[in-house]
């Protein structure tokens, strides 16, 4: 019945899995840490690019009518929750946040443990007709988005989707890009993007770690860093 | 998780996985659009040798929600009736691809036996086997009494939590009852504390080494003779598997044992009076008692499905080595038997 546990996978930053996955992966964590990683966004910066974002955000809607953020679980709830409170700061009004959770939708699953199911928590009012803003942390293989694409429609018809994003690192599998973007990311496959959040992690901070081992590198699906 | 043959197999972090998954599931059955794409193209087989409305109709939606193909097969009207033994029926299912096999069974043990014969590849779920158990079920009544006792009502305000400290008396026919057995065992792995109220004759043999406590006397179970009590569970009473005299006459069963307006008012005001269907009204619980707004049994089959649901995703998603060529049977194959011979 081991299957069973919450495989904690979709988080790009293993050593704050939940403490049942974290045991086993301590050990190849603090090895690549010591292979070379480097940050690449610090608190200020990240703080900086969600209010350009937030601005790009209302530039581009000319307001904040019919905004709906969804936040992708786990980090991108944080971010759009921020995001949410910098467009109330902005437009001295509430835009209503969100989050959806794609695993349900996803084209990987049984190429991975098993993953425990996020709350979808779409905001009083729908998305019907609405502006709906996907928010994630990092952009890499875009199959995620398609997922959350697919989740949308379920859920009622917006009249238009965009996506926000922390971090696009590149290297898509499918035709999607994002609306705005905090930073671009120029990485290999071999190297690893953690986003760490306060409200999930304790802290503010964008990391890329260089997988030095090839064994390790095989070892980290696309799909997975994609989350 | 491979199978789920038996409520004692699940440990509590499984468990209350199962009831968090299921709880996101309740959550989907609330949209308009109730189906997930997540189980395309997988097959689902139930497979029923024993009469069901519920659980066979709760498994068939669980599945067809989340996109799986779902074949039902029962024993009336199929090759079994001519003779067809399990196992001839279980290599049926293989080679046309079951992924998932739901199976009711009227002899304990059959769901165990077809999960580790060999016979198939696909995750057995034990829909309930003789008088043995019916893991599901528990679940379900699991997820029902976390939702109002903990999370008063709502499934997100109990994510995670388990039951640890409730009180829950099972009454009537716990010796038929493979809920009881489940229950029983579901429950304590929660943290819950159970009694078991019933006449003497309707308790199993080695009932003492269950992990719960046992009462003949409903009333005084009722005042609080084993603590205050977060919920009554009423079983069926199985006329059909009652094959002597069990009890003096249905009156005095009811006199005893039902659950009636005057006992509902004995129960603390926040406990809920459970059932797993399908009810003998007037016997073993009274109208009054089934329709109270107290009485969670309509809620306990929509909750049917959210469980089922998270059991079939827990079971067939993920990583499974991949299905090439054919099961492994245990039985030398016709090639080896001819390697042997020459």
């Amino acid at each position: 019945m081991s299957h069973a546990r919450p495989a904690g996978s979709d988080s790009p930053t293993p050593e704050f899995r939940a403490p049942l996955a974290g045991a086993a992966d301590a050990g190849p964590a603090a090895a690549r840490r010591a292979a070379g990683s480097r940050t690449v966004l610090e608190s200020g910066e990240i703080a900086r690019a969600l209010t350009r974002i937030a601005h790009e955000l209302l530039e581009r809607n000319k307001g904040a009518d019919d905004l709906v953020l969804l936040g992708i679980p786990t980090r991108g709830v944080a971010l759009a929750t921020r995001l949410a409170a910098r467009l109330a700061e902005i437009e001295r009004r509430v835009v209503p946040v969100g989050s959806l959770d794609v695993t349900m939708y996803r084209d990987d699953l049984r190429r991975q443990p098993t993953r425990s199911i996020a709350s979808t928590d779409v905001p009083d009012g729908g998305i019907d007709d609405k502006v709906v803003v996907l928010v994630d942390d990092v952009l890499f293989s875009g199959r995620t988005i398609r997922a959350a694409l697919d989740a949308l429609s379920d859920l009622g018809r917006p009249r238009a989707v965009r996506l926000a994003v922390l971090v696009d690192r590149g290297h898509r599998d499918l035709p999607i890009r994002a609306d705005h973007v905090g930073k671009n990311l120029p990485t290999s496959h071999l190297e690893r993007v953690r986003v760490s959040l306060a409200e999930v992690d304790g802290r503010d901070e964008v990391r890329i770690e260089s997988d030095a081992r090839t064994q390790d590198a095989t070892s980290i699906s696309p799909i997975e860093g994609d989350r | 998780m491979r199978h789920l043959l038996s409520a004692a197999d699940l440990d509590a972090a499984t468990a209350v996985e199962i009831l968090d998954v299921a709880g996101r599931m309740a959550a989907t059955q609330q949209r308009e659009i109730k189906k997930l794409p997540t189980l395309r193209g997988r097959t689902v087989v139930n497979l029923f040798f024993e009469d069901s409305t519920r659980t066979r109709i709760s498994f068939e939606a669980a599945a067809k929600r989340l996109s799986a193909d779902v074949i039902n097969f029962s024993a009336k009207g199929s090759s079994v009736s001519k003779g067809e033994s399990l196992k001839d029926t279980a290599l049926t299912l293989e080679a046309m691809g079951a992924d998932a096999v739901v199976v009711r069974h009227p002899a304990s043990g059959a769901p165990h036996r077809l999960a580790h014969a060999g016979w198939i590849r696909g995750a057995v779920v034990n829909a309930g086997d003789g008088t043995h158990e019916h893991p599901t079920q528990a679940l379900l009544d699991a997820f029902t009494l976390r939702r109002h006792l903990v999370g008063g009502g709502l499934d997100g305000a109990a994510t995670g939590a388990d039951l640890s400290g409730r009180r829950i008396a099972v009454v009537g026919d716990v010796l038929h009852s493979r809920v009881a057995r489940s229950n029983v065992l579901l429950l304590r792995t929660l943290g819950a504390r159970v009694v078991l109220v019933a006449p003497p004759t309707l308790l199993p043999v080695g009932v003492e080494a269950w992990p719960c406590a046992t009462s003949y006397d409903l009333d005084a179970v009722l005042r609080g003779a084993h603590g205050e009590l977060d919920a009554v569970m009423m079983l069926r009473v199985q006329a059909e598997r009652m094959n002597a005299a069990f009890f003096p006459s249905v009156r005095e069963y009811s006199r005893r044992y039902g659950l009636d307006a005057r006992r509902l008012r004995m129960l603390p005001e926040h406990a809920v009076v459970m059932h797993p269907g399908p009810m003998n009204r007037g016997l073993e619980i009274s109208a009054e008692a089934a329709d109270s707004p107290r009485s969670t049994i309509v809620e306990q089959v929509s909750n049917g499905v959210a469980v089922r649901m998270a059991v079939l995703y827990l079971l067939l998603s993920g990583e499974r080595e991949p299905a090439t060529g054919t099961p492994t049977l245990p039985v030398p194959s016709p090639a080896t038997t001819e390697g042997v011979s020459a």
